[in-house]
């Protein structure tokens, strides 16, 4: 377990696409991608006087074609849900990075621990656009560390008494 | 013949749209709660408290439960002696998802074409489904369905000499291979006969199925007893990281095959299944 405070940008696979296309053309991206922390995540807008609506996290594996060139381009943290493929663990043993589940499904309970949140960029993807958002106290799990130990692979083994 | 004016329906399904994302239901909330109760795996557990606490809170604040508030699914059953009046009714109920949507800050995940992928904004066109029925009067269920989980469903046509240990296989195989992506603890729903289409809606239909009611039908019962009991040997456990709670209801509704099929469709959803159903 581990409390995640600081800053972190959300971003999908539309950004995620736009993101590394626009990379291929020399184009600026919406932050810069060294040392930072991604956050697999499009919130449900916000009620006024609200920070944020519900922002749990969205399934990683969606991203898997991307992660590889964003964690080589100096992304050393991931929080999703949900498997990660060989490529993406490769990287992030090549390059130190790390993958940090959060609670599927429980949006509303992690947008507590959202204090600050602004729209950076690719606002016409809506709820896919890329937020800046300063968290204290995020909840999440190491289940992928850098050395490539995976708790989605040991864990469930732990308590499997029935084979297909 | 009774005359039903289309904004009803209107803002029947913008109130149900708001309040299947905000409320989730007592069937669901109490599974969770049966669950957190008896898993093995600590770490399952303080998941499970977790996502207790996000549906209180949801529900205090009329909050999304989930960011993923989905695409709407709609179920209409019109009597026959109905007449819907002043509009269409499939612009009303379009209607109605755009004001929920909007009203209940809701997020719009809808894009207009799956290949050109442009953002609607305001989570339509919704997926309707219409049926003719006797009476005069109208069924409206509302749906909305997350794509973290339906991406992970699948339709399997099998022999029919495959029999019903290749249906266990086919739902078994489909959960296992879910794995963490649908946040487990999972419902599933399970179509099986009719043909290719209708077993996806009856795996669909059975979704909307209390889960702690069982199906009626003796046999069928038992396989959905035989399967919650083997998936939750799985080893999954809550958002795939072990535990002995993967599935919190497996339903399955069943039709009329051909001579030559045995057609299986799993729906895969999550512990924010969500549904509100009305009569008009
Ligand atoms: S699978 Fe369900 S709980 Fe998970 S993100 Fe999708 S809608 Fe939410």
């Amino acid at each position: 377990m581990v409390l995640i405070t600081g800053i972190i940008y959300t971003a999908r696979d539309a950004a995620h696409k736009r993101m590394l296309e626009n990379y291929e053309k020399g184009i600026a991206l919406p932050f810069d991608l060294k040392d930072q922390s991604i956050y697999f995540a499009g919130p449900s807008p916000a009620k006024p006087g609200e920070v944020i609506g519900s922002a749990g996290p969205t399934t990683s594996s969606r991203m898997d074609s991307y992660s590889p060139k964003t964690i080589e381009l100096g992304v050393t943290v991931m929080i999703g849900k949900g498997a990660r493929d060989k490529g993406v663990i490769e990287a992030m043993k090549n390059y130190g990075a790390v993958y940090i589940g959060a609670v599927g499904g429980a949006g509303a309970l992690i947008s507590e621990c959202i204090k600050k949140c602004e729209i950076v960029d690719y606002s016409d993807l809506g709820s896919e656009a890329v937020y800046k958002l300063e968290v204290e106290n995020f909840p999440g799990i190491v289940i992928i560390d850098s050395r490539g130990n995976n708790l989605y692979e040991t864990e469930p083994l732990k308590y499997k008494t029935y084979d297909i | 013949m009774r005359d039903i004016d289309v904004g009803i329906i209107k803002d029947k399904i913008k109130e149900m749209c708001i309040e299947a994302n905000c409320i989730l239901n007592d069937d669901i909330y109490c599974s969770i709660q049966k669950a957190r109760d008896i898993e093995k795996s600590e770490i399952g557990k303080d998941i499970l408290n977790q996502i207790i606490k996000n549906a209180d809170l949801a529900k205090q604040k009329l909050k999304p439960i989930c960011q993923d508030t989905g695409m709407a699914v709609v179920f209409i059953e019109a009597g026959q002696d109905v007449h819907f009046i002043n509009g269409n009714i499939n612009d009303a109920i379009n209607e109605g998802v755009r004001e929920g949507y909007k009203e209940g800050y809701l997020r719009k995940s809808v894009v207009n074409d799956p290949i050109l992928r442009v953002n609607t904004f305001d989570n339509t066109p919704a997926v309707i489904h219409y049926y003719i029925t006797a009476g005069d009067k109208v069924k409206i269920t509302v749906a909305p369905k997350g794509f973290g989980s339906e991406n992970m469903s699948k339709i399997y046509m099998l022999k029919p000499s495959e029999g019903i240990e290749g249906i266990k296989k086919s739902v078994l195989k489909t959960i296992e291979a879910a794995g963490s992506n649908p946040c487990p603890p999972m419902v599933v729903g399970v179509g099986i006969g009719g043909n290719f289409e209708l077993s996806a809606i009856l795996a669909k239909k059975a979704l909307l199925r209390d889960i702690r009611i069982k199906s009626d039908k003796e046999h069928i019962r038992q396989l959905e007893e035989e399967l919650f009991e083997k998936a939750n040997r799985l080893g999954i456990g809550p958002q795939g990281l072990g535990g002995n709670s993967t599935v919190l209801g497996i339903n399955i509704e069943t039709f009329a095959t051909h001579i030559a099929g045995l057609p299986v469709a799993v729906n895969i959803s999550c512990h924010v299944t969500r549904h509100r159903e009305c009569i008009i």
